[in-house]
């Protein structure tokens, strides 16, 4: 029988108007279009977010998070006026107040601490975006106390990067999806580039391409992969160094790309009494010397024609032998520690697995090579008909970083890649613009506390060597409040945040006036022992005041952390406010195309909130702080609108890239008063097509390097060699050996010895070689879940569905040992705590390891959910066991718990041992007293939408 | 299953009523006079629309249950709205006519019993039509169904106290009968899972075929609708009591009963203790029905 | 009318590509995001930010591990949702009409204003693909976004669903069954394309592609790696490497 359907409307109206902006429910910065509809209210409304498909990073695809932005935006823990803390530090006590009051006050505050002793002045900014503008801000105030998150998130990805071959993993490059023949991902959960990583992987398996996840946990993308190697956290390094055996012992290497880009020729002087034993040999312009094949005469590397050669010793002019690099790098991974058999227990892979990959490997590399018929001319001078490529491609992120071996580690694999000769060749590892930037481009860390003075150039940078060090006249007392730049950590990049509460509570080196903070959830899941956090930031002295003064602090929503400021300054939800994604900054460029971005308000506050940044100008500005005010002293800048337009960093040079001048430059130009109005017609984002010829080989390309200076990415060509040997690091161990100045602490000086290795290598994790194995015999990590944002993803109604609770996920076969089966409670227990959790049975996961989601579990009350909420009830977090500091080693020191060269957080270096939890009562321990929240608050039940419905 | 209280008092009251209607239907003796012809066509009507009133509780959308009549075509539960309704109009005039007349209408009777046996089974079938749930997807339920609904509309017949031992009798066996029936029902539930149609986890995704496959986690991480609905988890020790209490009270009781009257003559009225027993055993018997059925669903959960 | 049609015009549906789902959620939330402004009655939330909060959503993901007898365990991600069954039980059952299987296209819909929320009709689906809105009580179902598929108000090449618009894997695939030559029913025939409890005769319309093989540990040892033959090992062969240079 045959009926008629129901008449339905199929083609409804869906929005009254689309406008184009950036996402920022993550770092990843994709363009959205967000559909207005008018409300019950009359007022625009949210109607429905998609992905742009013009946006060069998600073309038009859009996460989970992305897609529930209604709901952020919407939050009811969005905070809705300046607060002034009433109660104690931690219950959440407020008296809302007016601007004018919040910014008198925290001047007031802020024009003290400067006109003393800037220093005593701790700004850290979490997970910002502007870091060129608040960097630059806290320039201008004169504290050297300044860094964002970058220290506990990923800094050993961006060193080990910038230093051995001036790009990294880290935003900075990306696998060549289109051509590569076999991809290696390692420690990736999420990532930053959380849509372009998943449009990429779709990419290789619809070309058949080998897909290899090395992870302990065989959860998201090393579920899809092919092949999944479950490695034993913190052993990547020598896993990798194991590969590099056998690729070396078979001659699975790419000689010349090794002698064209890499220092593999330089000569390494071998004089082990003198004091340059292992720096390069170079000649009177410090030129790097090499061995010509054809004479046998010793040159510099940079001379035109030559045929360095790379083995053999050789006698310097002086006397003094030297052998070129790759004799000692050979050599070293050629050893049989580096073996197969040697590494498979401790990495907890097959010899046999190890062998096959190896070659599977070389033959994509070698077998499959990629020819891109493109002419194009190196920095030589020589000219090369067609670029050749070697398809093999590597991604790495926290993984590897999170451990206190992380930049060895990093540097491991970038030696792999660059062995193969893939660094951006085709199918390889590619730079996104503005990189490459190897470190001779990079700045210098600045330091300094004059009265009233700015600091000479920005806080952060790369030093070259020991010279380049933060350090009082003492040579051994750390100039900046996280010790950055000391010898505690000397090449920390992104400076620490992750010891800056636990270091000005103890007064190390100096107490602070006032901490000013922005996006970052410290007392809660962005710190390590955050129990012990939350007591420093709320202990008193004994005169009753806090030890840590005043906390200022900038939050959209009342998370964790405002609970414990002394004067919270609202923001405005990603869509109410401008920022700038800069090429200043951690840009948003693809391989193919520079390109930067805006958010601008597509739609209006309805409370009393203001950007964050725009606040900071007027700060700036009745601070009366260099370029923030005019001759006259008053206000430069309207708001950060005005900035982003206007600022120039160098003539020429402002935040945005496009449509500089009369909307016609790019990259270079005068300021273009409708330069936001010109992106928001484009899109809200800029893209600039890179020149064919310069695609690929950025690092030695003349035609990259001619239209990187066009476009302002470069003041002048840069040289780029790649180092696989890294000669800073010999100098800090000549440092440490005494034999050159300045000389680091006693304590210091065989942990110098021993990591700072010029040629990558693995040590043990240090909180592993820290505690006794059979006590706490297994490791335990988290993971990011896809559909949730670190903290700020529970105050979302969809999301907090889908992740309200974390269970901890174990071994099947350890749960046997403990007697645990599924939705049984367990303590977890390190050496410096104990968690009583819900169990999850697994198999796909690394036998030693145990694992769960990240930042799910929140404190009572806190991001206005109700005290029972699963988040409290149920969800937990890992940061209870792990601590800043390492377990005591009787030296009568505590070590941070940190790479000792970066100082990255070694959140994954955890050991623990678990127990059932026989003790009555399913909630999750350690319980915190409920916090009071002060967002705007929520319904009791929700129908988004409904008024659009029929 | 969820065992919604709305639906378990829904099938088992009109269970009742009907099951009375039929008997009354096929003329059962019951005293003379126009009080006992009230009460008996009351009861009967009383009870049926009470059942189906409180199966307007579960919905969603009580004000729209008249549309519920519009799908007999292919839906039970459309069929069991129209054949309630006609079984009552039916039956509603045979009581009239028996409250005016004193006269009950042979033909009008047996074709209301026809339509109130009809309603049972198309009530049954509401539940025994789902593959999703094997065990109830068996021509034993309708079977319970009528059965129960006849045993607890006899007792409440007996209970007026104009049957001889011979009706007793005959409800003492069919009471006992189907209980047997019912004791098979269960013991193919304990047994069926989902073997009759051979679906598993491995099946519901496609997977078996690789390993043994084992959720790992939920879609969300708090309960949904289905789960509520449709994965209710009831423990082995708590069903074994519940069906003890419902043999118990459903079964032997009223059996002591009956026997009462049937060998040592006891007053026919006394059948209404074995009638409230009863309604007691079969609620539990009902909680059981769903509590203890797995839906295709939990294979994903 | 809840009989089914003997034969639908176009058999419209997903293939869902349990290869590549890499388990993001995208798609359920986006559908979420789309739908609950969009089709019928808003797909509400209760206890948003309380102990309980529970909510209506069309598309869900499951997780689960495998563990073959003779390789490590794997983990598949499984996105479920309404599978447009051709012999749809869901609408049978239900007694007024308001579940329903479209004759030109084939998507089983709910018509929400005839709806009196029994439920009856999520008891019959053996999938778990409707949901009871925990506000406006009627009986919620993925639409394949039939408010988008023939949208004039939104771009031609927007005229999908939301979840495949949005996959950010490309996991989601969207097409009509009826066409042997349409994407859809080209993979589906190239992966071997499977249905879900083929055993319950709903002929579900949407088929799951099947995990591609993944490696397996390697059974005989991999000989270890001679060094370049002939004499001076590395550093010899380094010579004769960069002669050919
Ligand atoms: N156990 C464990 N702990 C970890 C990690 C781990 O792997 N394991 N990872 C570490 C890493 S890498 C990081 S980056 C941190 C991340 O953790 P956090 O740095 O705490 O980052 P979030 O939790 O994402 O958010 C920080 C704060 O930003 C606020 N916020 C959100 N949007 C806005 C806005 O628009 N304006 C303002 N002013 N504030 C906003 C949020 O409300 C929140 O309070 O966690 C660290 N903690
Ligand atoms: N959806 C979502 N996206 C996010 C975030 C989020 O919270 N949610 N957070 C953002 C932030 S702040 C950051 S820093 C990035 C981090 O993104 P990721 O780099 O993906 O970092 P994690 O999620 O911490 O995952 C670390 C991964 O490394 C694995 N791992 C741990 N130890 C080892 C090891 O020793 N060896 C190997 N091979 N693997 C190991 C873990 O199992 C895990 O899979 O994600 C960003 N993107
Ligand atoms: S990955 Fe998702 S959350 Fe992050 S920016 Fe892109 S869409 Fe937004
Ligand atoms: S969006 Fe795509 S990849 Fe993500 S869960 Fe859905 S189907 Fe899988
Ligand atoms: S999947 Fe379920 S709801 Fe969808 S058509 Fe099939 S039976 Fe009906
Ligand atoms: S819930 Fe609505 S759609 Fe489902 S069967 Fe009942 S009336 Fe039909
Ligand atoms: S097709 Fe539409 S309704 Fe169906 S899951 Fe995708 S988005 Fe949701
Ligand atoms: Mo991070």
């Amino acid at each position: 029988m045959t009926h008629p359907d129901p008449q339905i409307d199929t083609s409804p109206h869906v929005s009254d108007e689309i406008r184009k902006t950036t996402c920022y429910m993550c770092a990843c910065r994709c363009g959205i279009n967000v559909h207005l509809r008018t409300g019950e209210d009359g007022k625009p409304k949210i109607r429905y977010i998609e992905g742009n498909r013009d946006h060069p990073i998600n073309k038009g695809v859009l996460c989970a998070k992305g897609s529930a932005g209604i709901m952020q935006h919407y939050s009811p823990a969005r905070l809705s006026k300046p607060l002034k803390r009433v109660g104690e530090r931690g219950e959440g006590k407020f008296e809302p107040i007016e601007w004018d009051e919040a910014l008198e006050l925290a001047t007031e505050w802020l024009g003290e601490v400067r006109c003393k002793e800037p220093r005593k002045l701790a700004f850290f900014t979490g997970r910002d975006q502007s870091q060129s503008f608040t960097g630059w801000w806290a320039q201008q105030f004169g504290t050297p106390n300044f860094a964002a998150h970058g220290g506990f998130c990923s800094v050993n990805m961006a060193a080990g990067g910038i230093y051995t071959f001036g790009g990294a993993f880290w935003e900075f490059g990306a696998p060549d999806w289109n051509k590569t023949e076999f991809f290696m991902i390692f420690g990736v959960a999420e990532d930053h580039d959380s849509n372009p990583i998943k449009l990429g992987l779709s990419k290789l398996k619809s070309r058949g391409v080998k897909v290899v996840g090395v992870n302990p946990v065989r959860t998201g993308y090393n579920a899809i992969a092919d092949e999944w190697v479950g490695i034993t956290p913190g052993t990547d390094g020598l896993f990798v160094l194991s590969l590099v055996h056998e690729l070396l012992k078979a001659g699975h290497v790419d000689l010349d790309y090794l002698i064209r880009y890499t220092n593999a020729p330089w000569l390494v002087i071998d004089d082990p009494d003198g004091d340059d034993h292992g720096l390069f040999a170079r000649d009177k312009n410090g030129d790097a010397l090499v061995v010509d094949r054809e004479s046998g005469d010793l040159v510099a590397y940079s001379r035109h024609g030559i045929k360095p050669h790379l083995k053999g010793e050789v006698t310097l002019p002086d006397g003094r032998k030297a052998r070129p690099s790759f004799e000692l790098l050979a050599e070293k991974y050629l050893s049989h520690e580096y073996a197969p058999e040697a590494v498979s227990e401790t990495t907890g892979v097959s010899a046999n697995q190890i062998r096959r990959l190896a070659q599977e490997i070389a033959d994509a590399a070698f077998k499959s090579e990629v020819v891109v018929d493109q002419p194009w001319t190196d920095m030589k001078g020589e000219r090369h008909e067609k670029m050749i490529g070697r398809p093999v491609a590597f991604h790495a992120m926290r993984g590897i970083s999170a451990h206190s071996n992380g930049f060895q580690t990093c540097r491991s694999i970038h030696l792999l890649q660059i062995l193969l000769g893939s660094i951006d060749s085709p199918g390889g590892f590619r730079f996104k613009p503005p990189y490459p930037r190897p470190v001779q481009a990079q700045p210098k860390p600045h330091g300094g506390n004059k009265p009233d003075q700015p600091l000479a150039g920005p806080h952060l940078g790369f030093l070259r060597g020991p010279e380049d060090l933060l350090l009082e006249d003492d040579g051994l007392t750390p100039q900046r409040i996280d010790k950055a730049f000391s010898w505690d950590a000397p090449m920390s990049a992104h400076g620490l945040m992750h010891m800056v509460i636990s270091n000005a509570h103890a007064q190390e080196p100096y107490g602070i006036d006032v901490l000013f903070m922005y996006m970052a959830n410290m007392s809660w899941n962005s710190s390590m022992n955050s129990a012990g956090v939350m007591k420093m930031l709320s202990e008193k002295d004994e005169n009753g005041e806090y030890v840590i003064p005043k906390i200022i602090y900038s939050d959209a929503y009342s998370s964790e952390m405002v609970a414990y400021a002394d004067l919270v300054l609202p923001d405005t939800t990603y869509l109410e406010r401008h920022d700038a994604i800069s090429l200043l900054d951690r840009p948003i460029s693809e391989p193919e195309a520079v390109c930067d971005a805006i958010r601008w308000p597509v739609i209006e506050p309805d409370r009393d909130v203001r950007g964050f940044q725009s606040v900071l100008i007027d700060l700036g500005a009745r601070l009366k702080l260099p370029g923030l005010v005019n001759q006259d002293g008053t206000p430069k800048f309207k708001d950060y609108a005005d900035y982003i337009t206007n600022h120039q960093r160098k003539p020429g040079i402002g935040p945005l890239a496009g449509w500089r001048g009369n909307g016609d430059q790019t990259g270079r130009g005068e300021a273009n008063p409708q330069q936001i109005a010109r992106y928001i017609e484009n899109g809200g984002f800029s893209e600039t097509h890179v020149p064919e010829e310069a695609l690929y080989f950025k690092h030695a390309n003349k035609a990259w390097q001619d239209w990187a200076v066009e476009m302002g990415l470069q003041d002048g060509p840069v040289e780029n060699v790649f180092q696989l040997y890294l000669e800073p690091l010999r100098k800090f161990q000549l440092c440490a050996e005494g034999k050159a100045k300045p000389v680091p602490p006693d304590s210091h000086k065989e942990r110098i010895k021993a990591c700072f290795d010029p040629l990558p290598i693995w040590y043990a994790p240090f909180e592993g070689t820290g505690i006794t194995e059979s006590e706490f015999p297994y490791h335990a990590l988290t993971q990011r879940p896809a559909a949730m944002y670190n903290s700020w993803g529970s105050q979302n109604a969809w999301l907090r569905q889908i992740h309200g609770t974390n269970p901890m996920y174990i071994p099947s076969e350890i749960c046997d040992e403990a007697g645990l089966e599924d939705d049984d409670w367990a303590w977890i227990i390190s050496y410096h705590g104990k968690i009583k959790v819900p169990v999850k049975r697994m198999n796909a996961v690394n036998q030693k390891t145990l694992w769960t989601w990240n930042a799910i579990g929140k404190r009572k009350g806190a991001w206005n959910l109700a005290p029972d909420a699963p988040e409290a009830t149920k969800g937990f977090l890992l940061n209870h066991l792990i601590n800043e500091l390492l377990p005591p080693k009787g030296d009568g020191l505590r070590w941070s718990n940190s790479d000792p060269i970066t100082g990255q957080a070694a959140w994954f270096d955890l050991r623990v041992r678990v127990e059932k939890a026989d003790t009555p009562g399913d909630v999750s321990e350690p319980v915190f007293g409920a916090q009071k929240s002060s967002g705007v608050g929520g319904n009791g039940s929700l129908s988004y939408g409904k008024e659009w419905t029929k | 299953m969820h065992p919604a209280i709305s639906v378990i008092f829904f099938t088992v009251t009109s269970g009742a009523g009907f099951g009375l209607i039929f008997l009354l239907g096929l003329g059962v003796p019951m005293p003379e006079g126009p009080t006992a012809a009230f009460l008996a066509s009351a009861l009967a009507i009383g009870l049926s629309v009470a059942g189906l009133v409180s199966s307007t509780f579960h919905l969603g959308h009580a004000e729209r249950a008249w549309r519920a009549f519009s799908q007999w075509q292919s839906s039970w539960l459309s069929r069991e709205g129209v054949l309630s309704v006609i079984t009552l109009s039916l039956f509603g005039l045979y009581a009239l006519i028996w409250l005016m007349t004193g006269e009950r209408n042979g033909l009008l009777g047996f074709v209301s019993a026809a339509f109130a046996a009809l309603t049972i089974y198309a009530t049954a079938m509401i539940y025994a039509q789902l593959k999703t749930v094997p065990a109830w997807h068996t021509w034993l339920t309708p079977l319970c169904y009528l059965g129960f609904g006849v045993s607890s509309g006899f007792l409440l017949a007996l209970s007026f106290g104009e049957m001889d031992r011979n009706f007793a009798v005959m409800a003492l066996l069919i009471n006992a009968g189907f209980w047997f029936v019912k004791d098979r029902w269960w013991r193919r539930l304990d047994s069926v899972g989902f073997s009759e149609t051979g679906s598993d986890v491995g099946t519901a995704t496609g997977l078996g075929k690789i390993g043994k496959v084992k959720l790992l986690e939920k879609p969300h991480s708090g309960e949904n609708y289905l789960t509520k609905e449709m994965v209710h988890q009831i423990g082995r020790k708590h069903a074994e009591k519940l069906r003890l209490i419902a043999k118990f009270a459903g079964g032997l009781v009223p059996a002591l009963v009956l026997i009462a009257i049937i060998l040592f003559g006891a007053p026919g009225y006394i059948a209404v203790v074995g009638f409230f027993s009863i309604m007691v055993g079969l609620f539990a018997e009902r909680w059981l029905f769903f509590a203890e059925a797995k839906h295709a669903v939990s294979l994903y959960y | 009318m809840t009989t089914l049609p003997e034969t639908t015009g176009k058999k419209l549906g997903l293939v869902i590509d349990l290869d590549i789902c890499v388990g993001c959620h995208a798609c359920v939330v986006n559908c979420k995001e789309w739908n609950t402004g969009g089709y019928g009655a808003p797909l509400s939330d209760t206890d948003p930010y309380g102990s309980e909060p529970v909510g209506a959503w069309l598309n869900r993901i499951h997780t689960f591990e495998i563990t073959p007898e003779d390789a490590p365990a794997s983990i598949v991600h499984f996105p479920k949702s309404c599978l447009h069954c051709e012999d749809a039980p869901c609408v049978t059952v239900c007694p007024t009409g308001a579940s329903y299987k479209r004759g030109e296209d084939g998507i089983v819909l709910v018509e929400e204003d005839k709806c009196i929320g029994c439920g009856l009709c999520a008891w019959a689906c053996p999938y778990g693909a409707r949901e009871m809105d925990p506000v406006e009580q009627v009986m919620k179902k993925f639409t394949l976004c039939v408010d988008r598929i023939y949208n004039d108000n939104i771009p031609e090449e927007d005229r999908v669903p939301a979840c495949v618009r949005t996959c950010p894997a490309n996991a989601r695939h969207f097409g009509d069954f009826a066409d042997p030559d349409s994407d859809v029913s080209v993979m589906t025939r190239e992966r071997g394309g499977i249905d879900l409890m083929p055993e319950m005769e709903t002929k579900p319309v949407n088929k799951y592609l099947p995990p591609r093989p993944k490696a397996r540990p390697d059974v005989q040892p991999i000989k270890a790696t001679s060094a370049p033959k002939a004499e001076g090992g590395l550093l010899g062969w380094i010579d004769r490497a960069l002669e050919a240079l």
